[in-house]
């Protein structure tokens, strides 16, 4: 019996980078072919890993642990539960569209790949780590060539762009580090290793005193970059100014890594802190909704609606992170992979329009169904799933975190609930204004998404959409047998 | 015996058509109709099979099987059907009246370009209402609650290139959407207090046990919170608005969904879920009351409009107004009724009208039309019998509904009844005013030279329009004597016949028609009511100003609210916070520079200052000496 071996997913694109790295610039279609296969094939993997993991027997899965510096506990330590193999699938999915709709890239190709494939590596490493040093060191090695690559080949104010997100983002993650070093020192175990402290926690708390100081450090240092309000202000300016594909990757995995930490670092190893701090975060998850669904109702620039209403879902991810029941938390990892599904899809598909008409701005837009009827559709069942539309996964998600939070939270459930209401104003709006009404002449001449394989990526995130959320049960189990183990630790 | 199979194909057949279209023929038209159509014969004919094995039985038997969509610890939600007299009665009418409509649409939509999506929204459509009428629960049913918003918003829009259509589609989904607002918070407190012992639920079949136990203040709320979604789906004032504007879509659309179907899923779900509402008289009054300000305003608002279609979406407002008010004098076997019977002469009559239009090419102002019933007979008279249905004419079908709901009316609350009473006399008078305008008189004396051009080419639709039209007159005519309230509520002992009702709703019916003969009997260059009537006209013109109300609160408070926060966000967020840290550190950074001067006396002095520090440091205790040596170089680097 074959089990997957979890390294793979790392040394395959480490392989394909090298390869990249060897390639002569000039040659971009070798390249382009090369960084293709370089993220099918761990997408591959992962769905195998996704297909392989056992959700009756549940824990951690296909594990590989190996010491590595002994004096300080770090130890090259992978393995998947539920919640992180469907992540790997959520990035699986997502690298590839980010992969192939970088044809459109036509500057620095070589650079382009490399920095974008270290991104990816980076990111699986951080999904793929059972050890805090090394997840923390894989998140860095995602977030570097982040900075870069808008700096490089982002659009007009990309310069301003690529400071304030890095700004935002670095002091994030410095925040975070205190705490996770803090959380290290103050086991006592001299290890880095997640399920040792685990295991220790679960029969030996920390004091409390000692969990409530350490926790918010962790919550608000990943909070940062789950755009908590009000340290969200870095994303919609982010998210704009970004190439396509880092706008893909970093709205619908990197964030999603933040959620991840979150529930992995924070709530999971000091429940009791945990109780204390999270209803002041639901409450500013509400505000998120609330709050950053308004402003996007005055944007003008598809790309920014796109990244407050990203703001706005996070809301509902953190609203369900701090319910403390399955239904709750299994929401949450549910709109972790529907959200970065159909943010990725979203922002490859106003990508696809600017790379097109040469704007985003609404006012100049209008009439796109008419000339690309395909990513017209798209970009409509793209915007229903984000507004919570049935059949989608994202109603699904949202309809569990809404459940999970009643008992709880009642009024700000009612307004997570008016949130869906605002999230409906502002897309269709976009719609109506970008791709209803008459068709703007000079855009008339404009060509579809044609071809199979440009169709290809767009297909394969609204297919993911469509099946989890006509089928929820394809991920629910998995994603239950992990959630099922952390309520009960955190009760 | 009812074979759960026969219900199963019925739910999904018009969701494979809409797959299959969508995926296989976007580019042929001929196909991709007759797969919708093979799809809705396939649920229809299921269903009168349903239907026969029903009520085989006596009680009539009652189905329900459930699959597991999410079940997580304590939550389960289902994915099923439940199959009771209501429900196939019900689905009969969705796949029947469905049926003609879509046998319609391939002769209607023939010239249309892009009618293979219309063929696949229209099967989505299909599905979804379909969805509605056998949920078992309430998440599922809201599902489909949902998408028939979605498949709504995709029909009105779907000549999404003229922007008043596209604007009506946004318009009718927001409208839900908001509705729907209530109605999942209404859901969501019931599922929190439905745990009777047997765990929380949202199965109508389990709910029946449960609400005895909800405190009757809370059962209130709950009624109310629902019957927002009532509001919005059916078009109750004061979310009545999308309505009208729904009539921008293909005129088949307005026949199925803003007619026959989708806007008669709130009256469903109130008769479906009666159980929850029947307890709480606050709520039951106030949705009488809802209904029956509904009917009136809306009857009122159709005698002063002039487009074909709109006139027939203010009668259906008006028609729904009063099922509302059945409802809410608990009665859901009348309010079922009537909208059984209305299903088939409001289907009837848009399709009538969508008629008119495709022979007038695409003109809908009544004045714009004279004397049709000689050029189009069938049009014609399959019109005149849903005019006459409507307007509760004996013995056509709608006389013996609209009498249920007056008899009810009558016996429970005279101020409803009056309300009632007085919108079915107005609606006689604007039908008789359509009827008139558009089809009476000589066809040849029209004045228009815009239409003497094409005075001669006006010719009656082809078959494929003109036989559903038939199908639904008969329905029309004889849908009063099949026995439609007894299949609905076997267990209910029929109503008899509330003859000084039915004398005086005749009567006000005759009049109604009497006076629009009079009126508009002749033929007429422009509408005599707008000089009677005067200022009022101008109100009515603008709908008792209802949109205007809801431009200003989107332009005015809505959009300044969101204003405001953005506002807040670039201006105190990003200047003061963001900014405001980056100057801070900007400042740290120019106050660091400092020590960096280069002038070497410099650095001996710090160098020298640190020993000292740390010689105190070693013989004193750290806190003071630290403080002390700080106090020097902060005043050194402020001077500096």
């Amino acid at each position: 019996m074959f089990t997957p071996n979890l390294s793979l997913i790392l040394l395959l694109p480490l392989l394909g980078l090298g390869f990249v790295c060897l390639v002569p610039a000039d040659k971009t279609r070798l390249i382009r072919r090369i960084a293709g296969i370089t993220v099918l094939l761990p997408f591959i993997l992962s769905v195998w890993v996704f297909a392989a993991y056992d959700h009756v027997a549940g824990g951690f899965q296909f594990v590989q642990n190996t010491p590595w510096v002994v004096p300080f506990g770090i130890s090259y330590h992978l393995g998947v539960d539920g919640i992180n193999s469907l992540m790997l699938l959520l990035l699986g999915a997502t690298s590839l569209a980010a992969v192939l709709i970088s044809e459109s890239i036509k500057e620095r190709v070589k650079e382009y790949y490399i920095l974008l494939l270290i991104t990816i590596i980076g990111t699986y490493g951080a999904f793929l780590s059972l050890d805090i040093f090394f997840f923390y060191f894989f998140h860095e090695v995602a977030a570097v060539p982040v900075f870069l690559m808008i700096a490089i080949w982002g659009s007009e104010r990309r310069e301003f762009a690529a400071m304030k997100l890095t700004l935002f983002l670095v002091a994030g993650a410095a925040i975070a580090l205190i705490g996770l070093i803090a959380l290290y020192l103050s086991t006592g175990l001299q290890t880095f290793d997640l399920v040792t402290i685990q295991q220790q926690l679960a029969q030996h708390p920390l004091p409390i005193a000692v969990q409530n100081w350490i926790f918010p450090l962790i919550v608000l240092g990943f909070g940062i970059t789950l755009t908590l309000w009000p340290f969200y202000t870095w994303a919609p300016v982010g998210y704009a100014e970004a190439p396509t594909a880092i706008s893909m990757l970093h709205a619908g995995v990197l964030k999603k890594m933040a959620a991840y930490a979150i529930i992995r670092f924070a709530i999971q190893l000091m429940p009791q802190a945990a109780h204390a701090w999270m209803p002041l975060v639901a409450g500013l998850a509400i505000v998120n909704i609330v709050y950053c669904g308004l402003v996007a109702l005055t944007q003008r620039d598809l790309k920014y609606i796109l990244g407050y209403s990203s703001c706005s879902h996070m809301g509902y991810i953190m609203l369900g992170l701090a319910c403390f029941n399955t239904i709750g938390l299994n929401g949450v990892v549910y709109l972790m992979f529907a959200h970065g599904i159909m943010a990725a899809l979203s922002f490859a598909l106003v990508g696809f329009v600017e790379n097109q008409t040469k704007t985003r701005d609404l006012n100049e837009l209008g009439g796109l169904l008419k000339c690309m009827p395909f990513i017209g559709t798209c970009f409509m069942m793209a915007a229903f799933a984000s507004a919570g539309v049935p059949g989608f996964a994202n109603f699904v998600a949202e309809i569990l975190v809404l459940l999970g939070a009643w008992d709880q939270y009642r009024i700000l459930t009612v307004f997570a609930v008016l949130g869906l209401v605002i999230t409906a104003i502002y897309l269709l709006k976009a719609i109506r204004l970008g791709f209803q009404g008459p068709l703007n002449p000079k855009f008339a001449q404009l060509s579809d998404a044609s071809t199979l394989t440009a169709k290809f990526p767009y297909v394969l995130l609204l297919a993911l959409l469509i099946l989890v959320g006509c089928l929820p049960t394809v991920i629910l189990t998995h994603i239950g047998s992990s959630t099922k183990t952390i309520v009960e630790s955190i009760k | 015996m009812v074979a759960p199979s026969l219900v199963w194909i019925a739910f999904f057949a018009p969701l494979v058509a809409c797959v299959l279209i969508t995926l296989f023929f976007l580019r042929s038209k001929a196909i991709s109709s007759l797969i919708a159509i093979a799809g809705i014969l396939t649920s229809f004919v299921c269903s009168c099979l349903v239907f026969t094995q029903i009520f085989q039985t006596n009680p009539p038997a009652q189905l329900q099987q459930s699959l597991t969509w999410i079940n997580i610890d304590t939550l389960t939600i289902n994915f099923g059907f439940l199959m009771n007299p209501l429900a196939i009665m019900m689905l009969l009418i969705v796949t029947g009246v469905g049926s003609a409509i879509f046998i319609y649409s391939r002769g209607y939509m023939n010239e249309d370009p892009s009618s293979p999506r219309f063929f696949a929204y229209l099967s989505l459509f299909a599905f979804s209402m379909i969805g509605i009428v056998l949920s078992n629960n309430f998440i599922q049913l809201f599902i489909f609650w949902e998408l028939v918003g979605l498949s709504s918003y995709l029909l009105i829009g779907f000549w999404y290139a003229k922007p008043s259509a596209a604007d009506a589609g946004v318009k009718a989904f927001m409208v839900n959407r908001l509705s729907d607002f209530g109605f999942l918070c209404g859901i969501i407190l019931l599922w929190s207090v439905s745990d009777i012992g047997m765990g929380r639920s949202f199965q109508f079949t389990d709910l029946v046990a449960v609400v005895p136990h909800v405190a009757p203040h809370l059962l209130t709320i709950i009624a109310l919170l629902l019957f927002c979604g009532v509001i919005g789906k059916s078009a109750q004032i004061p979310l009545h608005v999308w309505l009208i504007d729904a009539m921008e879509g293909p005129t088949p659309v307005s026949a199925l969904i803003h007619a026959a179907t989708m806007v008669a899923a709130g009256i469903y779900l109130l008769a479906r879920t009666f159980f929850i509402f029947e307890p709480s008289a606050t709520a039951l009054t106030f949705i009488a009351f809802t209904g029956a300000i509904t009917a009136l305003m809306a009857a009122i608002l159709a005698v002063a409009e002039n487009d074909i279609k709109r006139i027939l979406a203010y009668s259906t407002l008006s028609q729904l107004g009063l099922m509302v008010m059945a409802l809410g004098l608990g009665g859901p076997m009348q309010g079922m009724y009537h909208l059984t019977t209305h299903a088939f002469f409001k289907a009837l009559l848009f399709l009538g009208a969508g008629s008119v239009i495709y022979a007038l090419h695409h003109e809908q102002n009544i004045w714009n039309m004279h004397g049709l019933l000689k050029k189009m007979p069938i049009t014609g008279f399959t019109f005149l019998i849903g005019t006459l249905a409507l307007c509760g004419i004996f013995p056509l079908s709608g006389f013996w509904s609209k009498d249920a709901i007056l008899a009810l009316a009558f016996e429970n609350n005279t101020v409803l009844y009056l309300i009632a009473a007085t919108a079915s006399g107005l609606t006689a008078f604007y039908m008789g005013r359509l009827f008139f305008v558009v089809f009476w008189g000589n066809a040849s004396d029209t004045h228009h030279v815009h239409h003497e051009a094409h005075a001669h080419e006006i010719h009656e639709s082809p078959a494929v329009m003109t036989i559903p039209l038939i199908f639904l007159a008969i329905l029309s005519t004889i849908g009063g004597f099949i026995g439609i309230p007894h299949y609905l509520f076997p267990q209910e002992a029929p109503e008899e016949l509330n003859m000084r009702v039915a004398i005086i709703s005749s009567v006000v019916a005759l009049l109604g028609l009497g006076f629009s003969y009079m009126i508009y009997g002749k033929r007429t260059e422009n509408d005599p009511l707008v000089t009677k009537l005067g200022s009022f006209y101008t109100v009515l013109q603008n709908k008792f100003y209802f949109d205007a109300a809801y431009a200003w609160y989107v332009d005015k408070i809505q959009q300044n609210v969101a204003l405001i926060l953005s506002r807040f966000e670039t201006d105190i967020l990003d200047r003061w916070c963001v900014d405001g840290l980056a100057k801070l550190a900007r400042a740290g950074g120019k106050a660091l520079r400092y020590l960096q001067n280069g002038i070497v006396q410099f650095y001996a002095m710090i160098f020298i200052l640190g020993i000292v520090l740390l010689f105190l440091f070693l013989i004193h205790s750290f806190a003071l000496i630290f403080a002390l040596g700080l106090v020097p170089l902060f005043l050194f680097l402020m001077l500096a």
